[in-house]
């Protein structure tokens, strides 16, 4: 164990420098450098097989990386045993000791380190009336429900009072339900007890609706860090754009300026798009839209910002508070569209003639050297791990 | 089939006749699938059992010539005990030590089988059954010749000066313990390989994870989970063992007599009634042994 203080960056944040992980020929991580400020709610969020969970791991001591730097509160834990960082894990299972009761598995974290009974007694009973579980003391594992194990597992983690808490999609387990209603919990006991969380999890409403900050990880990469309203409002790669929510993303060309907009060319179309929310300025680009920013009106009709004519509504949803329509251009793309249903115009039909339109603040352009369809879910690597 | 029935019977309107049918071939099923098994039970076990408790009260002053008289008496019992209490002990004593030994060498190898052999695992597990290939009596005489007292293993242990110039390996408990040992290890060691194996690994890394060395997990987490094991084993090797007379009689000689000798020789005597007394009393004395044991070490939820 090397434990060589570097110059104090400040607090307890974990920090990743440069952190490779090998699985022979496969690279899992890739020169990932990473800080996680102390007391802030982290997600790592991307597909199954993205190294998120390999990432967490290192951080744990249950994986050693290839190369790089593992750093807490400036010391460097790399090559420290598990049991000798004050980090704690929520795994995916839970992996719960079913020999032991709900009191002996919170305990146990306590136990270990030496601390007398009666402390023991005293942060047991707190700690289970925190994830309220104080009536289960006495049940194994195996006598609770999925929602109140994962909540031991929460409790044996946290009791520990580490630095870091790993949580590796410790709700994937439950139904939407419960997962929500836990989402919720966790970020209660996140803001009360004030320590760092670093949440796995490949469901992005889970990770905007719990993190301060996400990193979306793809092929042992981050491809982009921030809240998750930059990260939804200002995707800078297709698969961010992709993964979290829907984009449309169309193919066009930069072809000048107007003001603080650049002028995309779509298909013949002049479009406006603000300049600061390209991260291509010139040739061939994607130019992106959120299904919920693109209005729809009959063909002709008059409206500002850009619009796209030509297109023909296909498809039809109805879903409640919203409408989400399919329409196809001319050019044989399909473009979604979500509208609130406000009962401000009638709803349209199949079949219809519709113009698009936006506004230039709500479209964004990407690089078109990358895959239009990186990050789209689709049915076979979905869910899975 | 009966997934058939079922859905049909979620139908509605359309299920009665049908239900009752397959509910009573369903039943007729079940009692056909446990007779075999008691019949057997029933001829081979409980006839015999019931015929030698019989035998054991059987009139002492009997002998095959003159044929027994069925009396109801403890005798039997009372004699056997005072005349071979020797041998009841020394076959405890040698079961005991046997089983500890089996304990001690087969769960570090079950435990290296379990979770480090990777690929080898299987081979290791096949090493495991391979003497099962050869009759047990064939390999105890073998051990005859292992430890035979011009032989390298006592030779070795002479010039080491763990035996004494003129001592001997063989016809001593050393020798009989390590017969048992030998002959009875696969039984310690598949149940505590088949129970370590299941031991989901997440545990131990939680364990880690929970401020756990690698010694302090194994006493928290490992063991406890491997107990079913532990038990299964124990009591595998220690049943058997008790009962053993084959390497008593190979491998030690009048001192090392153990109860399963007391039996078979009597048996071969023509002493029935004392054999039989025997036999139960040993029976009876390990059913207690093991209840005990078992109540004990907190397993029956597991087992």
């Amino acid at each position: 164990m090397t434990e060589e203080p570097t110059e104090s960056t400040g607090g307890d944040e974990l920090r990743l420098e440069g952190v490779t992980k090998r699985f022979g020929d496969f690279v899992a991580v890739d020169d990932l450098t990473l800080t996680v400020p102390a007391g802030s709610f982290f997600a790592l969020l991307g597909p199954s097989g993205c190294g998120k969970t390999t990432t967490l791991r290192m951080v744990a001591g249950l994986e050693q990386p290839t190369t790089g730097r593992v750093l807490l509160g400036g010391a460097d834990i790399t090559t420290a045993k598990p049991y000798r960082r004050p980090v704690n894990t929520v795994f995916q299972s839970y992996a719960l000791f079913p020999h032991l009761t709900t009191y002996e598995n919170v305990a146990f974290g306590l136990r270990r380190q030496g601390r007398d009974r009666g402390s023991i007694e005293h942060a047991v009973r707190e700690m289970l009336d925190l994830v309220e579980l104080g009536g289960f003391a006495q049940r194994k594992p195996a006598q609770l429900s999925g929602g109140q194990q994962q909540r031991v597992a929460l409790a044996r983690a946290l009791i520990n009072r580490p630095q870091v808490l790993l949580l590796d999609e410790p709700l994937g387990a439950l139904d939407l339900k419960l997962r929500r209603q836990m989402q919720l919990e966790l970020k209660r006991i996140q803001t009360g007890v004030g320590v760092t969380f670093v949440h796995v999890t490949h469901d992005q409403e889970e990770a905007m609706t719990m993190a301060d900050t996400i990193a979306v990880m793809n092929a042992g990469l981050v491809e982009q860090l921030g809240s998750a309203e930059e990260l939804y409002e200002s995707p800078r790669t297709t698969f961010v754009a992709n993964f979290l929510g829907q984009s449309n993303l169309l193919a066009g060309e930069v072809t000048g300026r107007s003001g603080e907009d650049l002028v995309v060319e779509v298909q013949g179309t002049k479009l406006a798009v603000r300049a600061a929310r390209a991260q291509a300025t010139e040739g061939q680009v994607w130019l992106g839209v959120r299904p919920e920013k693109v209005h729809l009106a009959p063909a002709g009709e008059q409206a500002d910002g850009n619009r796209l004519g030509g297109g023909r509504v296909v498809d039809v949803s109805f879903v409640g508070v919203s409408t989400q329509y399919l329409v196809t251009m001319p050019w044989g793309q399909s473009v979604s569209v979500f509208e609130q249903n406000s009962g401000a115009r009638a709803p349209l039909t199949v079949g219809q003639e519709v113009d698009l339109h936006w506004a230039p603040e709500h479209a964004f352009v990407l690089d078109h050297q990358q895959d239009a369809s990186a990050g789209v879910e689709s049915l076979d690597q979905e869910r899975v791990g | 089939m009966s997934a058939v029935a079922h859905v049909r019977s979620s139908e509605p309107g359309k299920t009665p006749p049908e239900q009752e049918s397959t509910g009573r071939g369903r039943r007729l099923t079940v009692l056909l699938l446990l007779l075999p098994g008691t019949i057997w039970l029933l001829a081979f076990f409980v006839t015999p059992l019931v015929q030698l408790v019989a035998t054991s009260m059987y009139d002492p002053d009997g002998t095959i010539e003159t044929g027994y008289q069925v009396v109801v008496s403890a005798q039997n019992y009372a004699t056997g005990l005072e005349q071979y209490s020797e041998p009841f002990l020394r076959a405890f004593l040698y079961a005991g030590s046997a089983t500890v030994l089996c304990l001690l060498l087969g769960y570090p190898l079950a435990y290296a089988i379990a979770f480090k052999a990777g690929r080898w695992k299987n081979l290791l597990l096949i090493l495991v059954v391979a003497p099962f290939f050869t009759s047990f009596l064939v390999r105890t005489l073998a051990w005859k010749l292992i430890l035979a007292d011009n032989g390298t293993v006592v030779s070795t242990f002479q010039t080491l000066g763990l035996v004494s110039d003129d001592g001997r390996l063989l016809a001593t408990g050393i020798a009989v313990v390590a017969g048992i040992t030998y002959n009875f290890l696969p039984f310690m060691v598949l149940p505590l390989y088949a129970s370590l194996e299941k031991i989901d690994h997440r545990l131990i890394e939680a364990a880690g994870d929970l401020y756990s060395s690698a010694a302090a997990g194994f006493r928290r987490v490992t063991l406890p989970l491997s107990m079913p094991g532990v038990v299964a084993g124990t009591l595998l090797t220690f049943i058997p063992a008790a009962g053993d007379f084959i390497n008593a009689e190979l491998l030690g000689d009048t001192n090392q007599t153990m109860i399963g000798n007391v039996i078979q020789g009597s048996f071969e005597a023509g002493d029935y009634p004392t054999a039989a007394a025997m036999s139960v009393t040993l029976m009876i004395v390990i059913v207690v042994m093991v209840a005990v044991y078992i109540r004990r070490s907190g397993t029956e939820e597991l087992l």
